[in-house]
């Protein structure tokens, strides 16, 4: 990990009067995965037609009262364990009053002093391959209000109550991150977190997570500037790109002899700036309280411990196995783990094979070829243990790298197996020292010029000689056989 | 034989089972007795037809022999539980029009139970008031006011905020009601109309489907003739809820089984804090009396302290609003009920409420917003709170002295209409007995026990332990055998 002035000197911002430093705190709201909402049985399915999943209870009709969904707490509690933070066994629910259309009863449960999960960290990995450590200040659950429509009439506002009750988990983090750079590794890092858990799907642009970014800058150890609130960003793009405009703005207010004044601002998607909601004079007074229809929330600490032994492998964990255990370098490892689905797929390939080649497999032409089709791991017409036949038809010397390409680029079109392909195509490698004997010796004789010159001294000309050799049996001789008997006739 | 309407549920159930006459005869004499007594504006709403449905059916399950606790009995439910495809008011303009898909769980367990539901009745609005005066849909008359029906020289208020309950089984327009009481608004309407009314503990009777006033204060309960009757009641009212988070999963007690008679050796406690100044000496006579007459059955008199009694009033008036100006965010004009439309979605707001609502929950609202504000929440709302659980505690340093606190129900006799109006405090005095036990959770019932100077009804209150309904009702057994009131209202239907 970098520290101090090393990493400092790298994430400065350089302003008309000298350096200026981003203080960066996130607030991520990301959907609990549950079939029912926070308070209600009702279904929380995206994409459900207006209105179609709204109970009495979420409409806040009267009477109506809240009950806790296990299922939720269950999931907030293992969100805890997985970001190694602290679980209170005693957590409130309190009430956040304020009056809006698409908020039924006038307010939103959610926890205030008494959140469900405390202090934790999350370990950020930067491209360059260092890492940070983000302090995690709090998780706490909370209901999510309606949507309110306000394209579908020219003069009415419309209300879908759909969302209305779904529960959130808000997760807080400490003012850590120094470069948006460093605050989009954590939302990815977050992200994956949260999808090995299972506890959100992490689909931001379904709205399943939703991030709220802070931001403030300040002179190189300087004290802390004022800082202002981006609300609802809703990708890891816009997230960075929100960032950044709005800490060159502030420098800007400041270099140009303004004050910052703590607001809640906007993200503008299509014209990239941060704009003035609204100043924290017309912030509201929420008056939050206990909610006195929901008692205190206690934790049975074997139920706790119960949850923390099903927690799977996560990724941190996960990729320090695949470099102990597959010496594959931090840059492989870190980019098989980013996603659980890849890593297992991984594991399936290397099993029993050469991890490195199975690495590469994975991360080259594998994704590579997903990413073109825009297809997921699970529609992919080439399962691991296909992929896994073609690695074994390149390890026993059946085919060549390059030939297997060919191949896979095959397998992918048809879903057939490798060994069926190369059998059919006839693309099985030439080992047979004669055959390739023969080709050298037909390939020297109609290049006796070259021969001359290889022998003169040009040694770079032995590439020319393989490349003629590989051309003459079809690509199918083996390469290293290819060489060492081209090296020994050529020396005469 | 005594007119249908006139008998006590107990007799009612003897006569049913014996066949002397139906459960459609017993509902039409009470049809005919809520038609007569309409001057008191008890009923918001008849429901006569679909008591005579209910009837019939309770007719026929009896002769099936499957009645249930109180089948075939007419009752009214106070309009603050939600019956489905009945409009429900609370007494407010702001649900005009509300009819619940839903029935509330209380009401859902009487009708389990065979009761008939003879209406919705009247009360203060949103259950905010000890008079039944701050109706949308005008004030309860107490059929105790002396003259004639309709042409009374002076309007008594039968208490509240369950005045319709109150007034409607005083009259004898039905057998027993069900009442809520957020600080009083069982107790205080029983003791004004002569009536036997129970606030049982927090958590044993569900509020799903109730329209909450102050979440952690409501209790549904029953309110009736005699000590017998509340117990029936009180069972089928009673009962875990999943649905209620705050209800409790124990079992309901047999209460009538508990009405032995028996009080040798309980320890009674009589706080010394609740002589408050001013209080007239005809109360402070009934409570001595009331004393007495539990030592003559063998309980023990002992003297128990609850110092901070004097903060407990205060204290209700922060907690109560405070919850209700959160409760009634809700009633905003956008989904059911009331709409005033405005220029913006702010101004439908404030055209909504500030016309939905009357003076009496405004003035609520408002203090409730202030105490949780900003600046002014640890001072207020929280300090309340730290007071609450010291008269908490206070209670059960009480019980392990003492087994049961006899009480006076409240400060006064019932008044006239247009008295203690036009200050606010002087209302919210007649919760100064009841509002105590209310803030603790406490079981608290109110028995008649004798009349006043002016001929009108007062009662006791007893306070128990959490769940010891058992003590109450028994206690409460004693002092009504012993009062043995025969006096009825001037108007009875």
């Amino acid at each position: 990990m970098n520290t101090g002035r090393e990493r400092a000197a790298m994430t400065y911002i350089q302003g008309e009067t000298g350096d200026w430093e981003m203080v960066i705190g996130l607030e991520v709201h990301a959907q609990v995965t549950s079939k029912a909402k926070l308070f209600s049985g009702a279904a929380t399915l995206f994409g459900a037609e207006p209105n179609s999943q709204v109970s009495f209870v979420d409409a806040a009709f009267p009477g109506m009262l809240p009950v806790i969904n296990g299922v939720c707490i269950e999931q907030a509690v293992r969100t805890g364990l997985g970001l190694k933070a602290q679980i209170n066994p005693v957590s409130v629910f309190d009430r956040k009053n304020y009056f809006y259309a698409d908020l039924p009863s006038g307010y939103q449960i959610s926890q205030y002093t008494q959140p469900i999960v405390g202090k934790g960290e999350i370990v950020l990995d930067m491209p360059d391959g260092s890492s940070r450590t983000v302090g995690i200040t709090r998780l706490h659950l909370e209901m999510d209000a309606g949507k309110s429509l306000h394209d579908q009439h020219p003069s009415k506002t419309f209300v879908d109550l759909n969302r209305s009750g779904v529960a959130l988990m808000e997760i807080v983090s400490e003012p850590d991150m120094r470069t948006a750079e460093e605050a989009g590794a954590y939302v990815r890092k977050l992200r994956t977190i949260l999808r090995y858990l299972g506890t959100c799907d992490g689909n931001m642009e379904e709205g399943s997570m939703r991030c709220d970014c802070n931001v403030s800058v300040r002179r190189p150890g300087g004290p802390l500037g004022t800082r202002c609130e981006i609300k609802n960003v809703n990708s890891v793009r816009f997230v960075q790109q929100a960032i950044e405009y709005e800490a060159r703005r502030q420098i800007e207010v400041i270099e140009d002899g303004g004050t910052i004044s703590q607001e809640t601002r906007l993200w503008d998607t299509a014209k990239g700036v941060t704009r003035s909601m609204r100043s924290k004079e017309e912030a509201h007074d929420y008056r939050y309280f206990p909610d006195p229809d929901l008692l205190p929330l206690v934790l049975d600490l074997d139920w706790i411990e119960s949850i923390k032994a099903t927690l799977p492998e996560l990724p941190d964990d996960k990729k320090q196995r695949f470099m102990s255990d597959y010496k594959l370098s931090l840059y492989d490892a870190g980019v098989l783990v980013a996603e659980q689905a890849r890593a297992d797929f991984f594991e399936a390939v290397a099993k029993g094979r050469d991890a490195k080649l199975a690495s590469n497999w994975v991360n080259g032409d594998f994704f590579g070829a997903l990413n073109k089709a825009g297809k997921d791991i699970q529609d992919s017409p080439v399962s691991a243990s296909a992929l896994g036949g073609l690695i074994d038809l390149i390890s026993d010397n059946t085919i060549s790298g390059r030939i297997a390409k060919e191949v896979f680029e095959e397998m992918f079109a048809t879903g057939r197996p490798a060994a069926d392909i190369v059998e059919a195509k006839g693309l099985r490698q030439v080992t047979d020292t004669g055959a390739i004997d023969a080709a050298i010796s037909a390939v020297m004789a109609g290049n006796a010029d070259k021969v001359a010159e290889y022998r003169g001294g040009k040694d770079k000309l032995f590439g020319f000689f393989v490349g003629q050799v590989m051309k003459q049996t079809g690509g199918k001789a083996n390469p290293a056989l290819v060489n060492e008997i081209l090296r020994a006739k050529l020396a005469g | 034989m005594t007119a249908l309407n006139r008998l006590t549920m107990t007799e009612a159930l003897t006569g049913l089972d014996r066949r002397d006459f139906t459960a459609v005869e017993l509902t039409e004499a009470h049809i005919a007795a809520v038609e007569s007594a309409r001057p008191l504006n008890a009923f918001l709403v008849e429901t006569p037809d679909q008591a005579r449905e209910m009837a019939a059916a309770s007719d026929a399950r009896r002769a099936q022999g499957e009645a249930g606790l109180m089948d075939g009995l007419p009752i009214a439910i106070k309009d603050l539980f939600c019956t489905k495809g009945v409009a429900t008011t609370a007494a407010s303009k702001i649900l005009q029009g509300f009819i619940p898909p839903y029935e509330s769980t209380v009401t859902a367990n009487l009708w389990q139970a065979g009761a008939v539901m003879l209406g919705k009745v009247n009360l203060d609005e949103f259950a905010m008031g000890s008079a039944n005066v701050t109706s949308a849909y005008g004030p309860v008359i107490n059929p105790w006011s002396p003259g004639p029906l309709g042409a009374w020289p002076r309007r008594l208020v039968p208490g509240g905020s369950s005045g319709g309950s109150a007034a409607a089984v005083a009259a004898r327009c039905a057998l027993g009601a069900t009442g809520t009481d957020t600080g009083g608004s069982i107790r205080q309407p029983a003791g004004f109309c002569g009536l036997v009314g129970i606030k049982p503990t927090y958590g044993r009777c569900s509020r799903w489907g109730i329209v909450a006033f102050a979440s952690s204060l409501d209790q549904a309960g029953p309110m009736t003739r005699t000590v017998a009757d509340t117990a029936l009641m009180l069972r089928a009212m009673a009962g875990y809820d999943p649905k209620d988070s705050t209800s409790v999963n124990r079992p309901v007690p047999d209460y009538q089984a508990a009405l032995t008679g028996d009080i040798r050796g309980l320890r009674v406690g009589i706080p010394a804090e609740y002589r408050v100044d001013g209080m007239p000496a005809e109360i402070e006579r009934l409570w001595d009396q009331g004393v007495a007459w539990l030592r003559d059955a063998g309980a023990e008199p002992v003297p128990v302290r609850l110092p901070h009694t004097q903060y407990a009033l205060a204290t209700y008036y922060i907690v109560a609003p405070a919850e209700a100006s959160s409760n009634l965010a809700r009633y905003d004009g956008v989904r059911f009920g009331l709409r005033v439309d405005g220029g913006s979605l702010s101004e439908m707001y404030e055209n909504t409420r500030g016309s939905g609502f009357g003076a009496e929950v405004r003035r609520r609202i408002l203090i409730g917003t202030y105490v949780l504000s900003h600046g002014y929440y640890d001072a207020y709302y929280l300090k309340a709170q730290k007071v609450r659980t010291r008269i908490s505690e206070d209670f059960q340093a009480a019980f392990t002295a003492c087994d049961v606190i006899l009480t006076p129900t409240a400060p006064s006799t019932a008044f006239a209409i247009g008295e203690k109006m036009d200050d606010p405090i002087q209302m919210y005095l007649n919760d100064v007995f009841t509002v105590p036990a209310s803030l603790a959770g406490l079981p608290g019932l109110s028995v008649p026990a004798g009349l006043g100077a002016d001929g009108l009804p007062l009662g006791l209150q007893l306070i128990g332990r959490p769940f010891d309904e058992e003590t109450l009702l028994r206690v409460a057994g004693v002092i009504e055998s012993a009062a043995g009131i025969t006096a009825l209202p001037p108007f009875v239907a």
